[in-house]
């Protein structure tokens, strides 16, 4: 019969010295110098203070990252736009470029119609399909930082100072920004000027008559 | 609204008229008003205004902001029926006095 773990219920095979032998903590026990090797405990944490009552999961961060506006098709640079809200509401105005934060970047230019170099937002525009050429206007300098409000620089008042007025920081334009829409203008100008008729179209509002319906215009 | 401008006074937007409130016979719905668009006189035609921005300017005895008029914004949602009524939501009910009266459909937010 070949030799079975079991002899029968509660009887082994091997004998408790045989069973011993096999297992072979005799070697482990020689080569640790007699006793068997003790794995150290690990330090014993300190016991927080406070449980929280309910099991709560960390927050992940988010690892989105938002798409850069899309500009319409019918935005182009060099195309004149018509402004549909805000301060110059039905002022049309020439596109220049995409700013990285997706506002573009328009021109009036200034001396046709009072619209300086400024950020508009695409969806308070309508595109029409006048084009002005603008190869060469050098738009590269201008991007948001060009446009963010200046920090006010707050100076630490006396005792006496605390209940004067604050002087008020001169609001007017930097001369830098002045000439910078100068620079612009002048190649957008000559452009504007080549084209019959133009200048005045610039110059002009759009308004709404009566009868008029926008969804049937083609701009 | 008016803010001093003394120059150009130009339209941007589009007249309309509020009807009324979306409704059945017997029972009316006062989040949704029923604007009808000048100019617009199909379902295809109200497409162009899907999401079009309205202002309702009202005038009150109290001056706030250093004005009379006040407004409430709301927007174009959708077309209501084949004839070019449209449906508005505002952002906060419109009031019944308001039926009748004159809406601003602004061109904004564009999308041409």
């Amino acid at each position: 019969m070949a030799p079975t773990s079991k002899l029968s219920i509660g009887i082994k095979r091997a004998s408790r010295s045989h069973a011993y032998h096999r297992r072979g903590l005799w070697a482990i026990k020689a080569k640790n110098g007699g006793a068997f090797p003790k794995a150290e405990k690990p330090a014993a944490a300190a016991e927080p203070k406070f449980y929280p009552a309910d099991d709560v999961k960390p927050r992940v961060p988010s690892t989105r990252k938002p798409k850069p506006t899309k500009l319409r098709s019918s935005i182009t640079p060099g195309t004149v736009l018509i402004i549909l809200a805000g301060r110059f509401m039905g002022k049309r105005v020439v596109f220049l470029k995409q700013l990285k934060s997706g506002l573009l970047l328009i021109s009036g230019p200034f001396k046709i119609n009072g619209v300086p170099i400024r950020r508009v937002n695409q969806t308070y525009v309508i595109a029409t399909s006048t084009k002005v050429d603008i190869s060469g206007v050098d738009v590269a300098k201008f991007d948001d930082k060009y446009f963010a409000r200046e920090k006010k620089q707050k100076a630490k008042k006396t005792e006496g100072e605390l209940f004067e007025t604050e002087k008020e920081a001169s609001k007017s334009l930097p001369d830098f920004k002045k000439d910078d829409q100068k620079a612009v203008d002048a190649a957008l100008i000559k452009a504007i000027e080549a084209v019959p008729e133009l200048k005045t179209y610039l110059g002009a509002r759009f308004s709404l008559r009566d009868g008029d319906k926008p969804h049937e215009m083609v701009f | 609204m008016v803010k001093g401008r003394t120059g150009q006074r130009v339209r941007l937007y589009v007249r309309g008229t509020i009807l009324g409130y979306k409704r059945s016979k017997s029972n009316q719905y006062e989040t949704t008003s029923l604007v009808q668009i000048e100019g617009v006189n199909t379902k295809e035609d109200v497409a162009w205004y899907a999401g079009k921005r309205m202002a309702y300017i009202y005038k009150a005895k109290t001056k706030s902001s250093e004005t009379r008029y006040r407004c409430i914004w709301g927007k174009v949602t959708r077309p209501h029926g084949n004839s070019g009524v449209v449906r508005a939501k505002f952002k906060s009910n419109l009031p019944p006095d308001s039926m009748g009266r004159k809406v601003r459909v602004f061109m904004y937010p564009s999308s041409i």
